[in-house]
C-alpha cells in the first residue's frame, strides 16, 4: 500500500533537505526580512503632531503595502486569540454565555468609526513619544472590523460539534485542552477560515478610516495604502487613486496566492462531511511546501510544544474519582447572575439617556430615528435592487457550469475589493452633472456588499439537482410559471444567505457612502450614515454614541424582525 | 459467573421536554455485568436503550440509584470503560493511526509507545495497510473497525457498543460481528465482558450470553433470557432459529400488551405513542401477509425474511396494523382480520373509508383533532396546540414524530389535511374550495 511506504518513511528520512527546500529557500528569506523591516518602521519614536512622511510617489506603494499588510495579520491575529477565548467562554459556560453573546450581537453593529474615535487617545497615550501607540490604534481598527464574525462563527461551531463526538471524547479521557485542539478547533475549522476571509475584506473595506485617522481631533496619516488613498483624495489625484487600487489588487492577489489558497486546501482535510465528491481544492504553495521535507521537519519542529503540552495537560483522574462527581448546580447563584445582569443593562440604559438627554436633548434624538428611517430605505430599496439585477444574472450563469466556476471566484474578487476606492470618481460625477446627492448616493451603499448576493445565487443556481432541472424542461415550465414554481424556490435559501450578508455589510458602508469626500467637496446624503460620520469627523462623543446606538438598534430590530425570519423559513421550508 | 465489573442499583432517568415536564425514560434498572459474559440489550426505539448503554458508560448521570465500576461509584466516563458508537465518531481530520493512538494520546503516553501500541491494535483488528489513510477514504465497514481499534487500544475491561453494526449494510456487518466473536472466543482481547446494544434480534442471540428485553414508558428491564447455546454460533441451526422465534414473540408480545394496556394506563391515551409506519409500508405488509405463501398468518422472522425489512421496521408495521385492527398480533404471530382482508381486495376509495374509520376507532389523538376541527366554523387549526398536548407526555422529537404520523395516517384516511408551509390542519374540503396552491417547496 502507498500510504504505508509514505508514513513509514517520514521520520527516518536521512539527509532531510530536498531541492523544493532549496526554491522555498528565496521566498522564505525575503518574506522574513521584509516582515523585520515593516516592524522596526512601526516602533519608531514618534510625538503627536510631527508630520508622518506619506507621499503620493506611486515607488512608495509597495512599501505601504508592507506596512498595511503588517497591521492588517497583526490584527488578524488578534483577531484569531479574541475569537478563541471567546467562544471557549461562551460555549463552556453558561453564565458567560448570557453575557458575551448579546454583547458580540451590539458590538458587531458598531461602525468601526465608533471605536476608533473612542480608543485613539488612549493607544496613543499608551506608548508615549513611540509610533507603536497610533499603530495599536489603526491595528485595533482595523481589529474591530474582522474579529467579531470569526468569534460568532467559532462559537456557533463549538457549540454544535455532534453528539457522538463529544462523547467518544469524554469516553476517551480528553482533557479541555485536548478537546479544544483534537476536536474543537478542527471541528470548526472551515467555517473559521471561511470568516477570516471574510474578514480580510472587511478590513480592506475600512482601510482609509483605519490608518489616516481623522477623528477626536487627531489627523494622522500612518504609512500605508489607505493613507495614500486619503491623501489622493485630498489631492484630488485620480492617477494615484488608480495606483492605489492596482496595489491593492496585488495585495489582494498575494494573500490569495501565499496564504488563503494554501490554508483552504490544506483545511480541507477538516471538512466534517464524510462524502470526497466535491473537487478538492488546490494550491501551489501547498503543493510545494508538502514536498519540500526541511519545511516539513520545521513545522514538526514547531507543532513540538502543543504535542508536548498535549500530553502534559491531561486529565489526572476519571470518572471514578470523587473529582469527576457532578457539582449540583445552585439555582440561587444563576437567578443572582441574571439580576446582576438585568441590573447592569438597566444602569447602562439609564446611563445612556441620560448622557443624551443632558448633551443632545430629545429633539435631536428623534431626528436621529428619523436619520435612521432614511438609511433603513435606502439599504432596503437597493438590496431590492441589487436582488433584481443580479438574481436573474447570477440563476444563468449557475446554471452554466462552464461559467460558474470561473464567475463565482471573480464575484468572491469583487467582495473583497474596496468599493470605496471607487466613491471619488462618482462625486466627480455628480459634481459635474449636479445630481441629488440623497439619491444618487445611495448606489454607493450597495456597490461593496451586492457580490455577495450574486454569488451566493451563483452557488445556490448550481447545486440544483440536476433531475429538477430535466423535470422542469420536461413539464415545459417557461415565463413567470418558471421562476415563480422553479427557479426562486430554488435558490431561495442562497438568495436569503445573500441578502442578510449584504445587509449587514450595507449598514456598515452607510457610514462611508453617505459622507464622500473629493478634495475639498464633500457630498451628504441626508441619513445615519452621514450623521455618524460627520458628528465622528468633529469628535462629538455624546452624538457618536447617539449615532451608533441608534444603528445598532436598527441594525438588531431589522435582523430580528426580517432576516432571521427569512432565514428560518428558508431553512425548515424551503430546501433539498 | 465471574466477578461483577459493572453494577446498575435500582436506576432512573428522566429527560425534561420543552415546555418542562419530566419524562420517565428508565424506571428501577437492575443490571449486574460480570467478568466474562456479553449482554444485549433489546428494545424498541424509545425504550432507553442507548440511554442505559451512556450511563454504565459514565456518561449520562443517573436521577435515581446507583452506579459502580469495580465497587466504586461511576461519576463519569472511566478510563477501562471503552465504547463503539453507532456511526463510528471518528475524528475525520485525524488519520487511521492517530485516531487510534487519540485515548493513549489522552493518557499522555509517550509517541514512540502509542505508535507501537496503535500498530498491534490495527493489525488486530485487520487494518494494516491503512494507518496513513483518512477515514473518509474507507468504506463503512472500515470505519467501524478504526472505531473498534480506537476502543480496543485502550485496552478496556469492558467494551459497550452502541448498535455498532446497524449504519453498515447487512454482509459487512456480519463479517465485522464474527470477527470480534472470534476474537472474543479466542480470547485475544484485553476485554473481560461487553455490554451490545442491537435492534436486530438475530444479532443479539448470536452475541450475546445474557439478552435484555427493555419495555418502554418508562424503560424497565421485561424479560432477561440466557442464551446457553455453544459457540460458534450458526445463525441457520435449529437452536438459534428457536430462540430467535422466542425472543420475537416475547418482543412482540410486550407491543401488544403495552397498546391495550395504554387503556388503564397512568398517561392520557391522546399522548400515546404510535409506531412510525408510513401507510405504504402497512399497506405492503397488509398485502403480503393476505397472499400466498402466508394466506392471512404468518410468524414474524418468517415475514420479516419475506419482506427483507429489518426487525425494527418490521415491528412497528405489525404494531400499527394491530393497533388499527387490520392484523392481529399475538406471539410473535401475525394473523389478518376480517376487517383486514375486506381492505386488501377493496378499491382505493373503500380502502381509504376501513383506514378513516379505523384511524377514529382506535387513535384517540386522531379522534380529537377530528373533534377540535369539526367544532371549528373554518375547519381548521395549528398544529401548534396539538403539538403542545403532546410534549407532556412525551420528549420534543418523539412527539413531532407522532403528530407527523397521525398526519401522514388522517390524510391516507382523508380524516383532516395539512398545510405544510401554513402548519395548519384542515378538514378535508373535498369539492368546493381546492384552489389552494399546492406547497412549493420541490
Amino acid at each position: 500500500m502507498p500510504q504505508r511506504a509514505e508514513y513509514l518513511q517520514r521520520p527516518s528520512v536521512e539527509a532531510g533537505i530536498s531541492r523544493w527546500d532549496w526554491a522555498l529557500l528565496p521566498l522564505v528569506l525575503a518574506v522574513l526580512a521584509l516582515l523585520a523591516y515593516g516592524a522596526s518602521q512601526m516602533t519608531r519614536p514618534f510625538q503627536v503632531g510631527e508630520p508622518l512622511p506619506v507621499t503620493l510617489d506611486a515607488w512608495e506603494l509597495p512599501y505601504y503595502l508592507l506596512r498595511t499588510t503588517l497591521r492588517m495579520f497583526l490584527a488578524l491575529a488578534a483577531s484569531l486569540v479574541f475569537a478563541a477565548v471567546f467562544a471557549v467562554l461562551a460555549s463552556k459556560y453558561r453564565a458567560a454565555e448570557r453575557v458575551l453573546v448579546p454583547m458580540l450581537d451590539i458590538l458587531q453593529s458598531i461602525p468601526i468609526l465608533g471605536f476608533l474615535s473612542i480608543t485613539v487617545t488612549g493607544f496613543i497615550a499608551l506608548f508615549p513619544g513611540n509610533l507603536f501607540g497610533v499603530e495599536c490604534a489603526a491595528i485595533f481598527a482595523i481589529f474591530t472590523s474582522q474579529a467579531w464574525n470569526m468569534a460568532f462563527s467559532l462559537y456557533q461551531s463549538m457549540r454544535t460539534v455532534p453528539t457522538e463526538l463529544n462523547e467518544a471524547a469524554a469516553v476517551f479521557q480528553l482533557s479541555g485542552w485536548q478537546r479544544f485542539w483534537r476536536l474543537e478547533l478542527p471541528f470548526a475549522m472551515p467555517g473559521l477560515l471561511w470568516n477570516t476571509m471574510m474578514s480580510m475584506s472587511g478590513g480592506w473595506f475600512f482601510l482609509v478610516a483605519a490608518e489616516a485617522i481623522s477623528v477626536a481631533g487627531q489627523d494622522i496619516k500612518l504609512p500605508g495604502v489607505g493613507s495614500y488613498i486619503a491623501l489622493a483624495i485630498e489631492a484630488r489625484d485620480l492617477g494615484a487613486i488608480g495606483w492605489a487600487i492596482a496595489t491593492m489588487l496585488a495585495g489582494i492577489l498575494l494573500y490569495d496566492q501565499l496564504l488563503f489558497r494554501p490554508l483552504v486546501a490544506w483545511a480541507d482535510k477538516f471538512r466534517f462531511e464524510e462524502s470526497g465528491a466535491e473537487a478538492v481544492p488546490q494550491s501551489w504553495l501547498l503543493d510545494w511546501l508538502r514536498r519540500a521535507r526541511g519545511v516539513q521537519r520545521l513545522a514538526q519542529w514547531a507543532a513540538r510544544p502543543l504535542q508536548h503540552s498535549l500530553t502534559a495537560l491531561r486529565r489526572r483522574h476519571d470518572g471514578t474519582s470523587i473529582r469527576a462527581r457532578p457539582r449540583p448546580p445552585l439555582p440561587g447563584l444563576a437567578r443572582a447572575w441574571d439580576a446582576v445582569v438585568a441590573a447592569g443593562v438597566l444602569f447602562a440604559l439609564w446611563r445612556l439617556a441620560s448622557f443624551v438627554h443632558a448633551d443632545v436633548g430629545w429633539a435631536e434624538t428623534v431626528h436621529v430615528f428619523v436619520l435612521g428611517v432614511y438609511t433603513l430605505a435606502r439599504v432596503l430599496i437597493m438590496i431590492a435592487l441589487a436582488l433584481l439585477v443580479w438574481v436573474p444574472v447570477g440563476v444563468w450563469v449557475g446554471m452554466n457550469p462552464r461559467w460558474a466556476n470561473r464567475l463565482q471566484a471573480v464575484a468572491q474578487f469583487l467582495a473583497a475589493f474596496p468599493a470605496n476606492l471607487l466613491f471619488p470618481l462618482v462625486v466627480v460625477l455628480l459634481v459635474r452633472w449636479k445630481l441629488d446627492p440623497d439619491i444618487w448616493l445611495s448606489p454607493l451603499i450597495v456597490l461593496g456588499t451586492q457580490w455577495y448576493i450574486l454569488f451566493n445565487v451563483i452557488a445556490g443556481a448550481s447545486s440544483v439537482p440536476t433531475e429538477l432541472r430535466y423535470a422542469a424542461q420536461n413539464l415545459g415550465l417557461t415565463g413567470w410559471l418558471r421562476w415563480k414554481r422553479y427557479l426562486l424556490p430554488a435558490v431561495f435559501p442562497s438568495l436569503v444567505t445573500g441578502a442578510i450578508t449584504a445587509s449587514g455589510g450595507s449598514w456598515n458602508a452607510s457610514i462611508v457612502a453617505e459622507y464622500v469626500s473629493w478634495g475639498g467637496t464633500t457630498l451628504q446624503a441626508a441619513g445615519l450614515g452621514s450623521y455618524i460620520a460627520a458628528q465622528t469627523a468633529a469628535g462629538d462623543f455624546p452624538r457618536i454614541a447617539l449615532g451608533i446606538g441608534v444603528m445598532c438598534l436598527f441594525v438588531m430590530v431589522l435582523n430580528r424582525l426580517v432576516w432571521r425570519r427569512l432565514y428560518r423559513l428558508a431553512e425548515e421550508r424551503i430546501h433539498f | 459467573m465471574g466477578r461483577e465489573i459493572i453494577e446498575l442499583r435500582g436506576v432512573g432517568k428522566s429527560f425534561r421536554s420543552a415546555d418542562g415536564h419530566a419524562r420517565q425514560v428508565l424506571d428501577g434498572i437492575e443490571l449486574t455485568l460480570r467478568e466474562g459474559e456479553i449482554v444485549a440489550l433489546l428494545g424498541a426505539s424509545g425504550s432507553g436503550k442507548s440511554t442505559l448503554l451512556r450511563i454504565a458508560a459514565g456518561l449520562i448521570g443517573v436521577d435515581a440509584g446507583s452506579v459502580s465500576y469495580r465497587g466504586q461509584p461511576l461519576h463519569g466516563p472511566a478510563r477501562s470503560i471503552g465504547m463503539v458508537f453507532q456511526s463510528f465518531a471518528l475524528f475525520p481530520w485525524l488519520t487511521v493511526q492517530q485516531n487510534v493512538e487519540l485515548g493513549l494520546e489522552a493518557r499522555g503516553m509517550p509517541p514512540v509507545e502509542r505508535a507501537a501500541k496503535a500498530e498491534a491494535a490495527i493489525a488486530l483488528i485487520g487494518l494494516t495497510g491503512f494507518e496513513g489513510a483518512l477515514p473518509r477514504e474507507l468504506s463503512g465497514g472500515m470505519r467501524q473497525r478504526v472505531g473498534i481499534a480506537r476502543a480496543l487500544v485502550t485496552e478496556p475491561d469492558v467494551l459497550l457498543m452502541d448498535e455498532a453494526f446497524s449504519a453498515l449494510d447487512v454482509l459487512t456487518g456480519e463479517r465485522l460481528r464474527e470477527d470480534i466473536l472470534e476474537l472474543w472466543t479466542s480470547g485475544k482481547l484485553p476485554t473481560k465482558a461487553m455490554i451490545v446494544v442491537s435492534h436486530s434480534i438475530e444479532e443479539a442471540v448470536l452475541m450475546a450470553d445474557r439478552v435484555l428485553i427493555l419495555g418502554r414508558d418508562p424503560g424497565r428491564i421485561r424479560v432477561q433470557l440466557a442464551v446457553q447455546i455453544p459457540r460458534p454460533r450458526d445463525p441457520d441451526s435449529a437452536d438459534v432459529r428457536a430462540l430467535v422465534d422466542e425472543v420475537y414473540a416475547l418482543m412482540a408480545a410486550g407491543r401488544g400488551r403495552a397498546a391495550r394496556a395504554a387503556d388503564a394506563a397512568e398517561r392520557s391515551p391522546l399522548g400515546r405513542r404510535l409506531p412510525k409506519v408510513d401507510v405504504a409500508r402497512m399497506e405492503g405488509l397488509l398485502e403480503f401477509l393476505a397472499e400466498e405463501p402466508f394466506g392471512g398468518h404468518a410468524d414474524l422472522p418468517e415475514l420479516a425474511e419475506a419482506t427483507e425489512l429489518s426487525d425494527r421496521e418490521l415491528l412497528s408495521a405489525a404494531d400499527a396494523l394491530n393497533l388499527l385492527g387490520l392484523a392481529q398480533l399475538e406471539h410473535g404471530d401475525l394473523q389478518i382480520t376480517p376487517l383486514g382482508q375486506r381492505y386488501v381486495e377493496g378499491t382505493h376509495t373503500l380502502r381509504q373509508e376501513i383506514f378513516g374509520q379505523q384511524l377514529l376507532a382506535h387513535v384517540p389523538l386522531a379522534a380529537h383533532i377530528r373533534h377540535s376541527l369539526e367544532q371549528e366554523p373554518g375547519g381548521q387549526l395549528p398544529e401548534g396546540p396539538f403539538l403542545r398536548l403532546l410534549e407532556e407526555h412525551l420528549d420534543e422529537a418523539e412527539a413531532e414524530r407522532v403528530l407527523e404520523t397521525v398526519i401522514a395516517w388522517g390524510r391516507h384516511g382523508e380524516v383532516f389535511e395539512y398545510d405544510y408551509n401554513a402548519g395548519t390542519i384542515q378538514l378535508p374540503t373535498g369539492e368546493e374550495d381546492d384552489t389552494a396552491p399546492p406547497p412549493t417547496h420541490p
